[in-house]
């Protein structure tokens, strides 16, 4: 599904290097988190996925699905399956959520060389999947996350994916601002979603959310780069013991 | 300021005293406002409500380049098959206002007023006010809209320029007590060598609710003044739209003043520029009396051109709890068009809430890259968020969804066409 290969990347504009030498494969099924203290360049790694244009990719690649992706935007990234559920989701005023939802889905879907779906298919589909995240329909009626809470804007990204059925799911620190009614709903929607051919990377602060979500592989970040892969014991080590001692053992 | 003053003419201002002479065959009625004209000229950019709109300068190229003065290209443009801006609006003939089959409860009639010059209502301009000097020496007559008092008007009055005529005209509209209305302000058309004008009264009464839109969307050789002069009655409410969408050289004035406690103002507007254009929005707001709220936000975008934006908040003495606002805020698509706004508080009361602000920038890259994230293509992203920019203009007049939908219509018309 996915493979970083020696990916350094640094701010665009002014030059700090952030990542500095990333290697990580994630097979198609898998479910990897990723771990790290603040800082360590998780959310960084996932605007990069995404292709945002501020920081530059100064060597190495990132193969996606046999081909790199450098050279697209994060508008063609998207069509061809990858998803990012922001860490911040931002407000956008003035564009109305369920306007924005369509327009999403289907030029993805125009951009696959699929039909649009009409408003009742597409309505429908909203609904359902909000009732399942229990997100309330009034809500949907605002503009883009104008309004919503920290729980509720993230379970808004959980809804966009879902609809949107990425094959590449990049989740940045989706459990932050959720409590654990919240955290379990959104768990239950990332689960629902598990295939073969769909792959997630988790990125997470704490053991907490790998509860629900179970990882099949465990990554830390730190310093821009993987010091230490295992499996969902990792985590657990991780939890009980801190960073301290892992990012010891890498120096 | 001598009113003797003797500086020779320029090209332009003689050939635009001219225009004014052979616009008619009233001139005996129009003489002291063709005389006034002759006499003090166009304002310059040293006048400081025109510093940004140099309308010597402007006019005087835009004459210079005009052949043939004398045989005015009034386009006889396609009012008569116009549909209004909001279905079912009652639409009247600024030229023939008396043939109007008003609603009940409405008075249209005709009359020989010109507006009145001799003073300007900003107090920025010279001693004489130009946008009406130019309407009356163009020999606009006033055409008159009563609404009676415990009056609700259900469609919208729509205030056109006469068939193919000149397009000068001029209204006096009052709204009686506690009376509800919606003016729409229709200036269409083509380029005349001289520019168009517009002047209108509206005088609120106590208790009123009134709905003004500017909905201009001239042709693009054309240029045109307007103004708008309102008196707002206690606790009374006055919406204000406008729209520029069109149009080569246009200035719309608004001044506002209230007349009594507990008013409410709202004034939104959307400046649409692309090339070769200058347009400019002047608003003065006088808060005379104390209660009274006002909030005031244009949003522009600019893909090329000029824009100007000129707010005044003026609150007087005895004007205490005034809460006003003011906003400008610009989205430059283009580095080839420009905005100059120029927000202004003058307060002499104490107890007072009031704040403006001006922002100019391009489109925000984080909301960009969001829209992008979930498959959006760039062109269809941006334009939604130009989109998103604009709308919210309309959106928080909170007016029916009828006449919601025809300025968004109108809205993205212009932005499919500039894109
Ligand atoms: N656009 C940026 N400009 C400057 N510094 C940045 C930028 N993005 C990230 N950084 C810096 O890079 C480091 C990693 O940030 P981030 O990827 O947000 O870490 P994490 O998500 O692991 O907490 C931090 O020191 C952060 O300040
Ligand atoms: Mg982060």
């Amino acid at each position: 599904m996915l493979e970083i290969k020696n990916l350094h990347a640094r701010v665009a504009d002014e030059g700090t290097e952030i990542l500095r030498g990333v290697n990580l494969t994630v097979q198609d099924g898998e479910v990897a988190a990723i771990m790290g203290p603040n800082g360590s360049g998780k959310s960084t790694l996932s605007y990069i996925l995404a292709g945002r244009d501020d920081y530059e990719v100064t060597e190495g690649d990132i193969v996606y699905n046999g081909e790199s992706i450098l050279e697209m935007d994060p508008a063609e990234r998207a069509a061809s399956g990858v998803f990012l559920a922001f860490q911040y989701p931002l407000e956008i005023p003035g564009v109305a959520t369920m306007t924005f939802l369509k327009t999403a889905l289907n030029a993805q879907r125009k951009a696959r060389g699929e039909a649009e779906l009409m408003t009742p298919e597409f309505m429908r589909r909203v609904k359902t999947l909000a009732a399942e995240l229990k997100i309330d329909a009034e809500m949907l009626k605002r503009p883009l996350n104008v309004g919503f809470s920290g729980g509720e804007k993230k379970r808004a990204e959980i809804l966009q994916m879902a609809l949107l059925e990425p094959k590449l799911c990049v989740m940045d620190e989706t459990d932050s601002g959720l409590d654990i009614d919240a955290l379990k709903i959104v768990s239950d929607g990332v689960n629902a979603l598990r295939s073969e051919q769909r792959s997630f990377l988790v990125i997470t602060h704490y053991q907490r959310l790998l509860d629900y979500i179970v990882p099949d592989k465990v990554h830390v970040l730190y310093k821009g780069r993987i010091i230490k892969s295992g499996d969902k014991d990792l985590a657990l080590t991780l939890e009980n013991e801190g960073y301290s001692q892992i990012i010891g053992e890498a120096a | 300021m001598s009113v003797t003053e003797l500086r020779p003419r320029t090209p332009a201002e003689a050939a635009l005293v001219s225009l004014a002479e052979a616009a008619g065959t009233d001139e005996d009625a129009r003489s002291a406002a063709i005389e006034a004209l002759r006499r003090e000229g166009l304002p310059h950019r040293r006048i400081e409500a025109w510093h940004y709109t140099d309308l010597r300068n402007l006019i005087g190229r835009r004459l210079g380049k005009a052949t043939g003065l004398d045989a005015p290209a009034g386009s006889a443009c396609d009012d008569d098959v116009l549909s209004p801006l909001v279905a079912g609006s009652t639409v009247v003939d600024l030229e023939a206002p008396e043939d109007t089959s008003a609603p009940d409860g409405v008075t249209i009639t005709a009359s020989n007023d010109l507006a009145d010059w001799h003073e300007s209502p900003n107090h920025l301009d010279r001693p004489l006010d130009t946008v009406r000097l130019v309407n009356a020496a163009f020999g606009a007559r006033v055409a008159k809209v009563a609404v009676a008092a415990n009056t609700a008007v259900a469609a919208p009055i729509e205030l056109r320029d006469g068939i193919g005529a000149r397009p000068h005209a001029a209204v006096a509209a009052t709204v009686g007590t506690a009376s509800k209305a919606v003016f729409v302000e229709r200036i269409e058309g083509g380029g005349s060598p001289a520019p168009a004008s517009r002047v209108s009264h509206l005088t609120i009464g106590d208790g009123a609710t009134v709905l003004w839109i500017i909905d201009q969307a001239k042709d693009s050789d054309a240029a045109y003044l307007g103004q708008l002069n309102v008196n707002i009655g206690a606790n009374a409410t006055f919406k204000l739209f406008v729209l520029n969408a069109g149009g080569s050289l246009v200035r719309q004035e608004v001044h506002a003043v209230t007349a009594g406690e507990g008013s409410e103002i709202l004034m939104r507007g959307v400046n649409l520029l692309q090339k070769d254009q200058h347009v400019d929005v002047t608003t003065t707001l006088r808060h005379t009396f104390p209660h009274t709220t006002a909030t005031e936000t244009f949003r522009n975008v600019v893909t090329g051109g000029h824009g100007v934006f000129q707010g005044m908040i003026k609150v007087a003495k005895d004007a205490q709890k005034t809460d006003a606002k003011m906003a400008c805020n610009t989205l430059l698509l283009s580095e080839d068009g420009d905005f100059s706004a120029k927000p202004e508080l003058e307060i002499f009361a104490d107890d007072v809430q009031c704040g403006h602000g001006a922002t100019a920038g391009a489109i925000n890259a984080d909301h960009l890259f969001y829209l992008m994230s979930r498959g959006i293509p760039a062109p269809q992203a941006k334009a939604l968020l130009v989109k998103a920019f604009v709308d919210e203009m309309v959106e928080e007049l909170e007016v029916e969804a009828a006449i919601a939908d025809a300025l968004t219509g109108k809205i993205d018309a212009w932005l499919d066409h500039s894109h």
